[in-house]
């Protein structure tokens, strides 16, 4: 795999893949078939429901019944995409998810655009930190958070070639080009991105960039960081996580959601269950609520950017070698 | 329709519903009990199903949406030659095939997963919005309770289902007045439900849901009925059949002991000398 570290460099809205990406799947099969909740506008779908106007359906405002009816559809041999902004296709309709979606056994595929911190002007009503300790908890799901168009492109496409209720959480906007397009993922599988001594970093989303950012601050003052992309949150890669943590003087996971439930609790888990005796910091939204306010601003509050990453690990290993 | 048939096999229903409840020792009674007798015309006079071949593509679809009317659906779908009548007596047992609200997954026959109520209601309009997408000429049924009607997903459901013209959808509304704590129109009370739904955009007629005959022409008419989804409210009785479980007002999950279990007893007794004769 060939990987782009041109931070600066931008791709594609994430909101121009998920429509192109759902362009070419509707051209090559039929059966799929595209739901969303009154956002068609702000998921940029506006073509999509114009070319595919017969299998594209807006739902109106009732994300229960989107999850529900998507649910009975797919039963008859559709493939339904659905897309709504990450709380509503997660935390308003759980008890959906669970028995019409995962229970069933159905073949749904939820993108959950803007979580954490990207609900931005939209402000702590909208803003989500918990559908991936929501959706982690449920049996019978694939749970993803990419971290660039690419890989956000190839997660869209697996969703509707593997049967099953698939969750994808991203960011409408672009997020840092991570890889390039002959890159290979594979479900289940964590990428390791940078190696380093000193400090590993598990990172998904947007944060994978944030780990980037801080790992040259760090590299500077002679401590060497490994970065980990585990935009695969279920199935997780628990082989990953024991390699690259065992030996490590510090594991840090980075994540844009609440520190309860997340990837953070994850790796956590794996680690404790491997008896993997090195310290674990979380770079996460701690036990509050977000607020309006542009991305790098409620980033910064929150504590989920490069700066946080750079003075969590400084803290830490100070302390370490006191 | 052949009515003394059709009303045979309901009491045939009832009877075998009544067993299990008995052999279970608990159960929704009431609730299931209020709509043998339209699960008897759907499944004698209605649904193009196959039962030796339950995944059949062209099948009509019946979605229970009040899952926990489960054991007269299992009741009819064994009678239907689905599955051994055996099944019947293991109702909720440890490993059973068929627990208390239906599972697409273990029971061949049903349809959708269904008992957290209101959800029914939206897998059986994604089911009917494939068929018309398709073309196809499958139909979708579905039964929700009344008190199931407390869930707003329902209305969500029936509002998509009156937009997209569903007229391949046919919602029987099991209106037997009560749900767990007591009368429904003692805790949210529904109004006028025929006129909701007509108001909804639908089809809307309102029949006696005892009468074998008055749900078969209600059917009739739905399905005659173009560019829009029709429901059919039944007027029933919670514990529909046996008088004293009608008349019990505690009657949505029984605990047979004492006079319950001497009346349901009685009941499957006087039941199976009804369907013999």
């Amino acid at each position: 795999m060939k990987i782009i570290r041109a931070q600066e460099q931008k791709r594609p809205e994430f909101r121009s893949v998920y429509v192109e990406t759902l362009m070419e799947l509707m051209e090559s099969n039929p059966n799929v078939v595209n739901l969303d909740a009154d956002l068609v506008g702000a998921s940029g779908a506006t073509k999509l429901f114009k070319k595919y106007a017969h299998r594209c359906i807006n739902m109106g405002i009732s994300e229960a019944n989107m999850i529900g009816a998507a649910a009975g559809m797919s039963l008859t041999g559709k493939i339904p995409f659905i897309h709504t902004f990450a709380p509503f296709a997660t935390r308003r309709v759980m008890d959906q998810l669970y028995m019409s979606g995962v229970y069933s056994d159905a073949n749904i595929k939820i993108y959950g655009s803007d979580p954490g911190f990207w609900a931005i002007h939209n402000g702590g009503t909208h803003t989500t930190m918990e559908d991936l300790a929501l959706t982690r908890a449920l049996a019978n799901i694939t749970v993803l958070a990419p971290s660039d168009a690419t890989q956000f492109k190839w997660c869209v496409k697996k969703a509707a070639d593997t049967y099953g209720v698939f969750y994808i959480r991203a960011g409408r906007k672009a997020f840092v080009d991570l890889y390039d397009s002959s890159s290979k993922f594979e479900l289940g599988k964590g990428i390791k991105l940078e190696e380093g001594k000193d400090v590993v970093i598990f990172a998904i989303g947007e944060m994978v960039a944030e780990a980037y950012k801080a790992r040259e601050i760090l590299a500077v003052e002679g401590i060497e960081v490994a970065i980990v992309d585990m935009f695969s949150i279920k199935p997780l890669d628990e082989e990953i996580i024991k390699e690259m943590s065992v030996g490590k003087r510090l594991v840090v996971t980075a994540e844009n959601h609440s520190k309860y439930g997340g990837l953070g609790s994850a790796v956590a888990e794996v680690m404790a269950e491997n008896a993997i005796n090195v310290p674990l910091r979380r770079i996460a939204v701690q036990d509050c609520f977000s607020e309006v306010g542009t991305a790098d601003y409620l980033q910064r509050i929150l504590e989920i950017d490069a700066e946080a990453i750079v003075e969590l690990v400084r803290s830490n290993l100070i302390k370490q070698s006191v | 329709m052949n009515k003394e048939s059709t009303v045979k096999f309901a009491n045939v229903i009832r009877l075998e519903t009544a067993k299990m409840l008995m052999k279970r020792g608990f159960g929704h009674l009431g609730g299931s009990f209020s709509i043998v007798e339209t699960l008897a015309v759907l499944y004698k006079d209605i649904l193009n199903v196959d039962p030796s071949n339950p995944k059949w593509d062209e099948r009509d679809w019946f979605v229970l949406s009040k899952g926990h009317a489960g054991p007269a659906l299992y009741s009819t779908l064994a009678l239907k030659g689905y599955f051994p009548k055996e099944w019947l007596m293991t109702l909720n047992d440890n490993g059973t095939r068929l627990p208390s609200h239906p599972d697409r997954l273990r029971t061949p026959g049903v349809d959708c997963t269904t008992g957290s109520l209101g959800q029914g209601s939206s897998q059986a309009v994604g089911v009917a919005k494939s068929f018309q997408m398709d073309g196809r000429s499958n139909r979708v049924y579905t039964i929700v309770g009344d008190g199931e009607l407390n869930e707003g997903q329902v209305w969500e459901a029936f509002q998509f289902a009156a937009h997209q013209k569903l007229d391949n959808l046919i919602i029987f509304i099991d209106e037997n007045h009560k749900q767990l704590d007591g009368l429904t129109k003692d805790i949210i009370n529904p109004f006028d439900l025929r006129l909701k739904m007509e108001a909804f955009g639908f089809n809307a007629v309102r029949v006696d849901g005892k009468n074998v005959e008055a749900i078969y022409e209600a059917i009739l008419l739905a399905i005659s009925t173009k560019g829009k989804p029709t429901a059919i409210v039944l007027d029933t009785i919670k514990g529909q059949g046996i008088p004293f479980f009608e008349e019990m007002f505690d009657n949505h999950h029984i605990r047979f002991a004492g006079e319950s279990e001497t009346k349901l007893r009685e009941a499957i007794a006087s039941l199976e000398k009804e369907v013999s004769e």
